[in-house]
């Protein structure tokens, strides 16, 4: 894992603790959606390290991309490999949704190369690139819905374009909003949604073709306290239910915490903490500063690194 | 200092121009590949055809009856109000028709096209359909380019009928003239080239209309304030184009086709 220039500033204090009871936004249902290993069992981190020779999903070797003045970001490489979840941190502004952006090419980087399922998609074409994205899900900061369209018509969109037959749409609708526990929406209009709900039921657009990789863009912000835990609740069960891997932007330290320090447990049906402060070993952390990479490792290396600019994010 | 800013607004008028036309050339060359979006294209009839029929017969009835009432006083000045009719109907069919639907119809669907796809633009409506494998430009403007170019030239028609009806009943009604003589003279010195003159220029307004409100919908940026401004842009330009390329194809119209 990469670690970043050494600081000798003082340690920052660790993370507020976790709550030791089980979070939860209200019931889950309990059929899961088709198709899908669903695991049961205790409260455990149910997880194994990706194979050391499995091929990244998402590789980004030196990338950078400007907008009509200084680069929002430089030189940047990482990647996400099977079953991992990774949680890009950084102050506003800094270029983290631009990043998620040029994982499933709707932007272009200006220099280096970017592979998504083994493919270089810098050098597509647009029309080359919507089968692409076909394969990944995208959840938007503020939702992204179409105003127009209906809950079922927003959710079922993929399906609508592929010509699914009408019973089959409504079932598989059906599965993913109780999904996100908003089956009753199902004939709303967005504009009849909170913000909270418009969240969950863009997570269930980007989830009903369970995708091979899910980008979530800030899908906490500017929600209250226990919004956003449900929201953080359902991306931890997509997580440990599904096993996708994803990457989530936020800066939100709360949020970003407790997707490494909690399990979702099917027999709870409800997120619980990890006993003995273990963390998830396939959610990671990288840091943006300025356009650059500044961290790329675990939530104990996030914690105990020497660089000043991390440091000073999480105090 | 001025030679600079000169050379900015240069350059930006040349981009913006090469970019509007890879846009209109992306969104026509659609049409040839699939996938077409046939529900997106009748909708975009519906929307655009048939709402905008009433403001169109309305303007269309009233500027033939202008046009009764202004040139009868003239004409008759030569002993020549008989001939109303046939001024009426030719500047309706061969120019007014034409150019005052297609203004018309720019104020109505050019600015909502604009604010439509911009306010998907601000909100990430159009990031997240890209996201979800389908092209906006396919989806979006390429039904509205055709639907728009179909219904303005029924819209053109019904402008020229009402037109012509509009002329009828000032000339009636009002002039206390011969209804007969008026439809005759109406009729009678109407040409085919008349007609291709004044079904040809719907076409290419229609084109405009949709290119251009569809191109600043797009390209939107800066919020709110932004879907805004491209509102204003795409009615200044499509109407100010519209009346500019009326300009050049009565011109080669009138060569292709000389007057009888």
């Amino acid at each position: 894992m990469m670690e970043t220039p050494q600081s000798d500033s003082p340690r920052p204090a660790p993370p507020e603790p976790e709550p030791s009871g089980p979070l939860r936004a209200g019931p889950l249902p309990s059929a899961p959606m088709p198709s899908a290993p669903v695991p049961s069992g205790p409260v455990h981190a149910q997880v194994s390290a990706p194979p050391a020779d499995s091929a990244p999903v998402v590789a980004f070797r030196n990338v950078s991309i400007a907008f009509d003045g200084p680069p929002v970001l430089q030189d940047i490489s990482f990647s996400i490999m099977p079953g991992e979840t990774r949680i890009l941190l950084g102050p506003a502004g800094v270029g983290k949704s631009v990043l998620l952006k040029l994982i499933n090419g709707l932007l272009r980087p200006d220099q280096g190369s970017i592979e998504l399922f083994g493919e270089e998609i810098t050098t597509l074409s647009e029309e080359q690139l919507f089968p692409l994205r076909t394969r990944t899900g995208m959840v938007f900061q503020e939702g992204a819905l179409f105003d127009s369209l209906s809950v079922r018509d927003n959710v079922a969109y993929q399906l609508i374009q592929e010509r699914v037959p009408e019973d089959e749409i409504d079932r598989r609708v059906h599965e993913a909003l109780t999904f996100v526990e908003l089956d009753q929406t199902f004939n709303l209009f967005p504009d009849s949604l909170s913000g909270g709900m418009r969240r969950r039921v863009a997570i269930a657009r980007a989830l009903i073709r369970q995708p091979e990789l899910i980008l979530y863009d800030s899908p906490t912000g500017g929600l209250d306290p226990i919004t956003s835990t449900t929201i953080i609740e359902l991306i931890i069960k997509e997580r440990d239910v599904y096993h996708s891997p994803s990457i989530l932007v936020t800066h939100r330290l709360q949020d970003a915490f407790a997707l490494s320090t909690h399990v979702f447990s099917t027999e709870h049906n409800c997120m619980l903490p990890l006993p003995n402060g273990e963390s998830d070993p396939r959610t990671t952390y990288l840091m943006l500063e300025e356009g650059r990479l500044i961290f790329d490792g675990s939530l104990h290396e996030l914690l105990h690194t020497d660089n000043k600019f991390v440091r000073e994010f999480l105090l | 200092m001025a030679i600079e800013a000169i050379d900015r607004t240069a350059k930006n008028i040349v981009l913006t121009v090469q970019e509007y036309s890879l846009f209109a050339y992306r969104a026509v060359m659609n049409l040839f590949h699939p996938p077409r979006y046939w529900t997106d294209f009748l909708m975009q009839c519906n929307i655009i055809g048939v709402g905008s029929t009433p403001i169109v017969l309305l303007s269309g009835f009233f500027t033939g009856g202008v046009l009764a009432l202004q040139s009868q006083a003239t004409l008759a000045q030569f002993g020549a109000s008989a001939v109303t009719g046939r001024f009426v109907s030719l500047t309706m069919i061969r120019e007014l028709g034409p150019v005052l639907t297609g203004i018309m119809v720019a104020g109505r669907n050019a600015s909502s096209m604009a604010s439509e796809l911009g306010s998907m633009v601000v909100t990430e409506q159009i990031d997240a359909m890209r996201a979800l494998g389908v092209d906006p430009m396919r989806k979006l403007v390429t039904p509205r380019l055709f639907a728009c170019i179909s219904m303005l030239f029924f819209l053109t028609t019904l402008a020229d009928a009402f037109g012509i009806m509009g002329g009828g009943f000032v000339t009636v009604v009002m002039n206390h003239q011969n209804g007969t003589q008026y439809l005759s003279q109406a009729w009678e010195h109407l040409h085919y080239a008349d007609i291709i003159q004044g079904l040809v220029k719907p076409l290419v307004s229609g084109f405009i209309i949709a290119s251009v409100g569809c191109f600043y919908g797009m390209r939107t940026t800066g919020g709110t304030e932004g879907v805004g401004r491209s509102t204003i842009d795409a009615v200044v330009f499509s109407s100010v184009i519209i009346i500019a390329a009326d300009f050049l194809l009565t011109q080669v119209l009138l060569t292709l086709f000389p007057p009888i």
